[in-house]
C-alpha cells in the first residue's frame, strides 16, 4: 500500500509496539480502549443474537421456535449481556477511556495499571459468563428478582451473579480512574468551566459507578449466598423479605440507566456543537444537569416497584421525585434544539445519529412520563409499554449515542476516514429499524401483553410481526458499521488531525495520536466550544 | 364509543376509563412535545444547513430560557403525578364491605376461591356492579394479578398478603394474565375473568356443589387444630379473644399498636411470637410449616367472620351450611 509508506514515518500509539505482548500488557489508555471495543463489540453481538431469536420467537403467537426454558433463558441472558457486558461499558470504557485524557491534555489517566485491571476484571466476568451461557445459561430474568433466583431457578445463578460481581468491579475502578484523572490531571488553563460537556457528563458517570456498583455487589453476593449456604435474607418462611431484595436491586440498577445514557448525552453534546459549529447553548445548564441527574437518580429506585407492595405512601414521594429527574434530562434536549438555532449544520453520519438520538431519547423519556404516573404504571407495569420505553432510552439513547461517537471519533482513533455514504446509509437504516421494532411494542404494552411470555393470545400477532421485522432491519444496520469500520482499518481515506474541524484538544494532536497523546504539553487558554476561531472544513469528505 | 378501540384494551371495570383518560391526556401531551421539537429541529436543520460564507452565530445561551424550559415542564409534571396519584390512591383503597376472593398463586396457576366457598382454577366469576376484594398470597415466588380490561395489577408475594380491588363493570370474559416472571411456564399462567349479570352470577354461584362457605371451612380447620382451647369468646382464655378483632387497633406487650389485617392475623399464626397482644404470655405454638396457604386463608376468613361486617358484607358463619360444625366455639 501506497498509503503505508506515509504513516510508517510518524510513530502513533498504534505502530509504536507490535504484538500481542505489547497489547495485552499495555498501560496506554488508548490500546486499552481497543482491547475493550474489540471486548464489547463481541457481546454487543452475542446479545443481539439472542435478541433476534427472541424476535423470531414472537413471530407466533404459540411458542414453536424454542423451548419455554430456552426463550427465557434467552432473554435472561439478553438483558445481562447488553447491560453488564455491553451497554454499561460501552462509552465510558471505549470511547471515555479513549478521550478523557485527551481531552483535558493529559498524558494518560491517573492510574494507567489500574486501567488495564480493569480490562482484565472485565474480561475474566466476560469468560466466565461465557461459560455460564455454553454451559446451560441462567433464567432468572436480568433482574434475579428472589425468591425466584434464590430457592426455585435451576440454572447457573451463582456463576452469573459471580460473573456480574466481578464486571461490576471493573466499572468500579473505571468511575475512581476518572474521577482521579478528571480532578488531578487537567491541562494548565483546562479549568471546570472550560472542560468538555462530554468530561461532565462522564464525571457524573463515574460518580455513579462509584456509589452505585457497590451496592449491586453486595446484592448479587447475598443471592449467592443464600443460594449456596441456603440462608434466610429473602425467604419470607424464615423471616426474611423478597422484596428487600427489590429495594437494593434498584438502588444500583435505576441509576444504573444514567450510567449507560449520561455517557451518550456527552457525545452528543460534543456531536451537535461539531456539526453545528457552535458553542452548545446554554452549557452551564447542560452541566449542572448532568450532576443533578446523577444525584435525583439515586432517589427514585421504587418507582420500579408501584405495583410490588409498597406501601401507598411510598409509592407517592417516589412518583413525585421521578418527575424531578425528569427535568435536567428535558433541558439537555432544550439545550441541543436550541443550539441549532441559527447554526450552520452538516449532516454527517455523526450528526445523523445525533438526531436520531434527541428524536428518540425524547420519546423514551416522554414515555418515561407514563410509567412515573402511579395510574398508569399499574396498567402498563411489567408489559411491552415498559420494554419499549427502556429500549428507546438504552437503544434508542445509549447505542445511538455510542455508535455515532464511534463515527466521530474514528479517525482520531484508527487514523482513517470510514465511508461516508455507508455511514449514512447504516443511520438511516438504525433509526427505521429501531422504530420499527420497538414503536409496535408501546401498543402491544398498552394493549395489556405481558413481559416475558413466550406464547401470547393471538390479538397480539400483528404488532409481534412488526416489530419482528423492524428487528432484521435493525440487525442490518448494527452489521454495516462493523464491516466497513474493519473494511476502513485498511482501504479508508488516511484520516487528517482534524478532519471535522472540531474543537477539543483530542483534535490538536495527531491521528492517530501518539503514545503519550501530546507532542508539547498543551496549555488552554480558550472557552470549550470556541468554534467561531476554527475554520470548518471546506466540505465534509462524502466518499463513494 | 371507543370501547373496542384496537389502540387499547376493553373496558370493564369502574376505573378503566379513569386510567385511559390519563392516557389519552398524555399521548396528547407528548404528540405535541414530540411535534414541537421535531418541527424546530427540522426547521433548523433546512433553514441553517451548512452554506459557503455564512457562519453560524455564537450564542451563550439565557438563564431566563432555561428557567422557564424548566419551571413549565416542572409545573406540567406535578399536575400528571397528581393526576395519577389520585387514580392509585382510588385502586389501592379497597371499598367497605366489598365481597372478597381469596387468591393463592403457584407456579403456574391461580386459585381463587369466593367467600361463599366456591373455588376456581385459572378462572373468575364476579358480577357486573359489585365491588370485588382480591386478597392474594403465593405459594412460591412472586406473580402478579393482572387484568388488562380492569386495568389493575399487583404483584402477589410469598409470605404476605396484597390486596386489589375492581368494580366490574360490563359482562365479558377478560384475560387474566401472570404479569411477574414466575419460571419456565410463567406465559402459561393464564385464565380468564367472566363478568356476569347478577342474576346469571348468582344461578352459578348456587350451582356446582361446594363444601361451605371459606369461613366455615376454616372454622373447622380452627377446631381440627385446637384453636379453641386459648382463643375463647370469653376474657378467660389464655390466648386473646378473637371475636371482633378485625380491622381494629391491638395494643400490643411492646408497647406498639397494630391493626388487626389480613397480614397480622397471617402473622400471628404462622410466627405468633412476633407481635404479642398486651397481656399475653407468648406460649402459642409456630405454625409455620404446618398449614397450607389455602388452610390460611381460611383460617383468616373464619376470623374475620368473627367480628361483624362493616355494611352489607356476606357474613360467613351465618352463610354456613348446617353440618360442618354445629356450634360456633365461642358460644
Amino acid at each position: 500500500m501506497a498509503t503505508l509508506a506515509i504513516t510508517a514515518e510518524r510513530e502513533h500509539y498504534l505502530n509504536k509496539e507490535y504484538g500481542i505482548r505489547s497489547w495485552l500488557l499495555t498501560t496506554d489508555h488508548k490500546r486499552i480502549a481497543l482491547l475493550y471495543l474489540i471486548s464489547i463489540t463481541f457481546f454487543f453481538f452475542v446479545g443481539g443474537f439472542f435478541a433476534l431469536l427472541i424476535r423470531l420467537e414472537l413471530l407466533t403467537p404459540a411458542g414453536d421456535l424454542v423451548q419455554a426454558d430456552t426463550y427465557n433463558k434467552l432473554f435472561s441472558m439478553h438483558g445481562q449481556v447488553m447491560i453488564f457486558f455491553f451497554l454499561i461499558p460501552s462509552i465510558p470504557a471505549v470511547l471515555g477511556n479513549f478521550l478523557v485524557p485527551l481531552m483535558i491534555g493529559a498524558k494518560d489517566l491517573a492510574f494507567p495499571r489500574i486501567n488495564l485491571l480493569s480490562w482484565y476484571l472485565y474480561m475474566i466476568a466476560g469468560v466466565i459468563y461465557v461459560h455460564c451461557i455454553v454451559t446451560g445459561g441462567v433464567d432468572t430474568g436480568w433482574t434475579f428478582y428472589t425468591p425466584f433466583s434464590t430457592a426455585f431457578s435451576n440454572t447457573r445463578v451463582i456463576e452469573a451473579g459471580i460473573a456480574i460481581f466481578i464486571a461490576g468491579f471493573s466499572s468500579i475502578l473505571t468511575g475512581l480512574n476518572f474521577v482521579v484523572t478528571i480532578h488531578r490531571m487537567r491541562a494548565p488553563g483546562m479549568t471546570w468551566s472550560r472542560l468538555p460537556l462530554f468530561i461532565w457528563a462522564h464525571y457524573a458517570t463515574s460518580i455513579i459507578q462509584l456509589l452505585g456498583t457497590p451496592v449491586l455487589a453486595i446484592t448479587l453476593l447475598l443471592v449467592v449466598f443464600e443460594r449456596a449456604f441456603n440462608l434466610g435474607i429473602f425467604d419470607p418462611t424464615r423471616g426474611g423479605d423478597p422484596l428487600l431484595f427489590q429495594h437494593l436491586f434498584w438502588f444500583y440498577s435505576h441509576p444504573a440507566v444514567y450510567i449507560m445514557i449520561l455517557p451518550a448525552m456527552a457525545v452528543e453534546s460534543e456531536v451537535v456543537a461539531c456539526f453545528a459549529r457552535k458553542r452548545i447553548f446554554g452549557y452551564n445548564f447542560v452541566a449542572m444537569s448532568s450532576i443533578a441527574i446523577a444525584v435525583f437518580g439515586f432517589l427514585v429506585w421504587a418507582h420500579h416497584m408501584f405495583v410490588a407492595g409498597i406501601s401507598l405512601y411510598a409509592a407517592l414521594i417516589f412518583s413525585i421525585l421521578s418527575y424531578l429527574v425528569a427535568v435536567p434530562s428535558a433541558i439537555k434536549v432544550f439545550n441541543w434544539t436550541a443550539t441549532m438555532y441559527k447554526s450552520s449544520i452538516s449532516f454527517t453520519t455523526p450528526m445523523l445519529y445525533a438526531f436520531g438520538f434527541i428524536g428518540l431519547f425524547t420519546m423514551g423519556g416522554l414515555t418515561g412520563l407514563f410509567l412515573a404516573a402511579l395510574g398508569i404504571d399499574v396498567h402498563v407495569h411489567d408489559t411491552y409499554f415498559i420494554i419499549a420505553h427502556f429500549h428507546y432510552i438504552m437503544v434508542g439513547g445509549a447505542v445511538m449515542g455510542y455508535l455515532g461517537g464511534l463515527h466521530f471519533w474514528w479517525p482520531k482513533i484508527s487514523g482513517r476516514m470510514y465511508p461516508e455514504g455507508w455511514g449514512r446509509l447504516a443511520a438511516l437504516l438504525v433509526f427505521v429499524g429501531f422504530n420499527l421494532t420497538f414503536f409496535p411494542q408501546f401498543i402491544l404494552g398498552y394493549m395489556g401483553m405481558p413481559r416475558r411470555y413466550w406464547q401470547y393470545p393471538p390479538e397480539f400477532q400483528v404488532l409481534n410481526v412488526l416489530s419482528t421485522a423492524g428487528s432484521t432491519i435493525l440487525a442490518v444496520g448494527y452489521v454495516l458499521p462493523m464491516v466497513y469500520f474493519l473494511w476502513s482499518m485498511r482501504y479508508g481515506k488516511i484520516a487528517e488531525d482534524n478532519p471535522w474541524g472540531a474543537a477539543g484538544l483530542e483534535w490538536k494532536t495527531s491521528s492517530p495520536p501518539p503514545t503519550f497523546n501530546f507532542d508539547e504539553a498543551p496549555e488552554v487558554t480558550w472557552e470549550a466550544y470556541n468554534y467561531e476561531e476554527i475554520a470548518a472544513p471546506a466540505e465534509v469528505q462524502v466518499e463513494r | 364509543m371507543f370501547d373496542n378501540f384496537p389502540l387499547w384494551p376493553v373496558r370493564a371495570s369502574s376505573e378503566a376509563g379513569n386510567v385511559d383518560a390519563l392516557y389519552i391526556f398524555l399521548v396528547a401531551l407528548s404528540g405535541f412535545m414530540c411535534l414541537a421539537i421535531f418541527t424546530m429541529i427540522l426547521v433548523f436543520a433546512t433553514k441553517y444547513r451548512r452554506r459557503r460564507g455564512i457562519e453560524a452565530e455564537q450564542i451563550e445561551g439565557s438563564s431566563a430560557l432555561e428557567i422557564t424550559w424548566s419551571i413549565i415542564p416542572l409545573g406540567i409534571f406535578m399536575v400528571i403525578f397528581a393526576w395519577g396519584a389520585v387514580i392509585y390512591f382510588h385502586e389501592r383503597t379497597p371499598p367497605r364491605g366489598a365481597s372478597e376472593v381469596y387468591v393463592v398463586a403457584k407456579q403456574w396457576m391461580w386459585k381463587l376461591q369466593h367467600q361463599e366457598g366456591q373455588r376456581e382454577i385459572n378462572e373468575l366469576h364476579v358480577p357486573v356492579g359489585r365491588d370485588v376484594k382480591l386478597i392474594m398470597t403465593s405459594q412460591d415466588v412472586i406473580h402478579s394479578f393482572y387484568v388488562p380490561a380492569f386495568r389493575i395489577k399487583q404483584d402477589v408475594l410469598p409470605g404476605r398478603y396484597t390486596t386489589a380491588w375492581f368494580r366490574a363493570t360490563k359482562p365479558g370474559v377478560y384475560h387474566l394474565f401472570c404479569s411477574q416472571y414466575c419460571g419456565t411456564m410463567h406465559s402459561g399462567m393464564i385464565g380468564q375473568v367472566t363478568v356476569m349479570e347478577l342474576a346469571q352470577y348468582e344461578a352459578w354461584l348456587s350451582g356446582g356443589g361446594t363444601s361451605g362457605s371459606l369461613a366455615a371451612s376454616g372454622e373447622s380447620i380452627f377446631q381440627q387444630l385446637g384453636c379453641p382451647t386459648c382463643h375463647r369468646s370469653d376474657a378467660q382464655g389464655r390466648g386473646p379473644n378473637l371475636v371482633g378483632i378485625f380491622g381494629k387497633p391491638v395494643q400490643l406487650e411492646d408497647g406498639r399498636t397494630v391493626v388487626a389485617d389480613e397480614n397480622y392475623i397471617r402473622e400471628s399464626i404462622l410466627s405468633p411470637s412476633a407481635k404479642i397482644v398486651s397481656g399475653f404470655k407468648p406460649i402459642m405454638p409456630v405454625f409455620q410449616g404446618l398449614v397450607g396457604e389455602e388452610q390460611l386463608t381460611a383460617l383468616v376468613a373464619y376470623v374475620k367472620s368473627l367480628s361483624p361486617a362493616p355494611s352489607g358484607a356476606a357474613d360467613g358463619p351465618s352463610l354456613a351450611p348446617a353440618g360442618t360444625r354445629s356450634q360456633d366455639p365461642k358460644e
